[in-house]
């Protein structure tokens, strides 16, 4: 290789390393922000590293599996409450008043978002279902049924 | 080791090769693409929690793939421009681009059609989302510098390095589902483990992704031999070239 190839090779590899680098730094410092969520446990013990924790009256979301037979449904209106577990086995209670996105069920993973309004309470307003990378036809969902092959866990 | 290639570095061998080449790659385009819709649309099963909503996977996941294929090329042809300082493949950034651009914008917008239904909305700023409109926002850098010079070599030059920079979104829009927590969900075949899918699903899948690389390829070499003739339309071989088939279209007319 002759040396003009190599310094440029050189600079452009460099050029390369120092971004990544620069980037890499600069998203491992706002780790924390660019979660979309709070898990159950993380917000009652606060976020693993720190401990922080969100204060009552924060916006914020929270993304866990609902507990089956948590639902209640107010017979009047479009109100509902359920609970939030993530593998960790923090609970929260989420309030709803608003119509549910279809996935919506119990075992299912979610992420509501809204205010805390005590510790472990959290006034939502709006519901978003989060989906698994799994895809099986209903006869392989049913034959599978049982076995536990869904994934309890939300997060990490 | 690499000798055979150095012929290529010519543009008129390059250009007799992308033309021989390209009518497989439209083929393989469209009968897999035929092939893959019929089978994902029609003979795929539904899926046990969504349904037939699923199906849209079928384009989602291929235009998103050849998305990030359509630029990891161009990020390899950027550094051979910058080091080897060979003009055909800044030709291949700038070609490869405005393709890459629009891979982008399809997933972006069947991930929308799918995220409502699904999800309860539209558009999310999570990790995936959001390095995903960045990949976009890049392409239309790329493409705008490009022709914002009129001088082609500094216009490549300056296009090749902005390539390189936007390549670190890359492993970052891979890995966004597992660095952080995200309503997306994570990735069902580009992992080292088995698929998490139902083969009779997979398969179309497969096929379809096969398709969109084809036609990637297609439309690349497309690009690439117009951007030949442009920026090489004062050598003799173009200029001949031209000629003939002037020549012959006066006498069909």
């Amino acid at each position: 290789m002759n040396p003009r190839r190599k310094k440029r090779l050189i600079i452009t590899s460099s050029l390369i390393a120092g971004l990544s680098l620069a980037i890499g730094l600069t998203l491992f410092a706002l780790q924390q922000n660019i979660d979309l969520f709070y898990t159950p446990s993380e917000i009652i013990n606060g976020k693993n590293e720190t401990g922080t924790k969100p204060e009552i009256g924060q916006r914020l979301r929270v993304g866990g599996m609902v507990v089956n037979g948590s639902v209640s449904r107010d017979p009047e209106s479009l109100k509902v409450s359920f609970d939030l577990i993530d593998n960790k086995a923090g609970i929260v209670t989420v309030y709803f008043d608003g119509i549910l996105p279809d996935l919506f069920r119990e075992g299912q993973g979610i992420v509501a978002q809204g205010h805390l309004k005590s510790s472990n309470e959290i006034d939502a307003f709006e519901v978003l279902a989060k989906h698994d990378e799994e895809y099986m036809p209903p006869e392989v969902a049913d034959a599978l049924k049982g076995m536990d092959h869904l994934k309890t866990e939300q997060s990490k | 080791m690499w000798k055979w290639l150095h012929p290529y570095a010519k543009s008129e061998k390059s250009y007799a090769l992308s033309g021989k080449l390209m009518p497989w790659f439209l083929v393989t385009a469209v009968i897999t693409f035929v092939v893959g819709m019929v089978w994902g649309l029609a003979f795929a099963p539904a899926d046990y929690q969504q349904g037939d909503s699923f199906r849209i996977i079928y384009i989602h996941v291929p235009a998103a793939m050849m998305a990030m294929a359509a630029y990891s090329t161009m990020a390899i042809a950027a550094f051979i421009a910058l080091v080897w300082q060979i003009r055909l493949a800044e030709m291949t950034v700038a070609a490869t681009a405005p393709i890459g651009a629009v891979y982008t914008f399809i997933a972006l917008f069947t991930g929308a059609a799918w995220g409502k239904p699904m999800w309860g909305a539209w558009w999310v700023w999570d990790a995936r989302l959001t390095s995903e409109l960045i990949l976009l926002f890049v392409y239309l850098g790329i493409i705008a510098l490009y022709n914002a010079f009129s001088d082609k070599v500094l216009a490549g030059r300056a296009a090749s390095i902005l390539t390189l920079v936007g390549v670190i979104n890359l492993p970052i829009i891979h890995f966004s589902v597992v660095w952080w927590n995200t309503l997306h969900q994570g990735a069902t075949i580009t992992k080292f483990d088995k698929p998490s899918m139902d083969t009779a699903m997979l398969y179309p899948l497969l096929i379809m992704i096969i398709s969109f690389a084809a036609f990637l390829g297609f439309m690349s070499l497309y690009r690439f031999r117009n951007e030949i003739l442009h920026r090489e339309s004062h050598r003799p071989w173009v200029i001949s070239l031209v000629q003939q088939s002037s020549t012959q279209i006066n006498k069909r007319g």
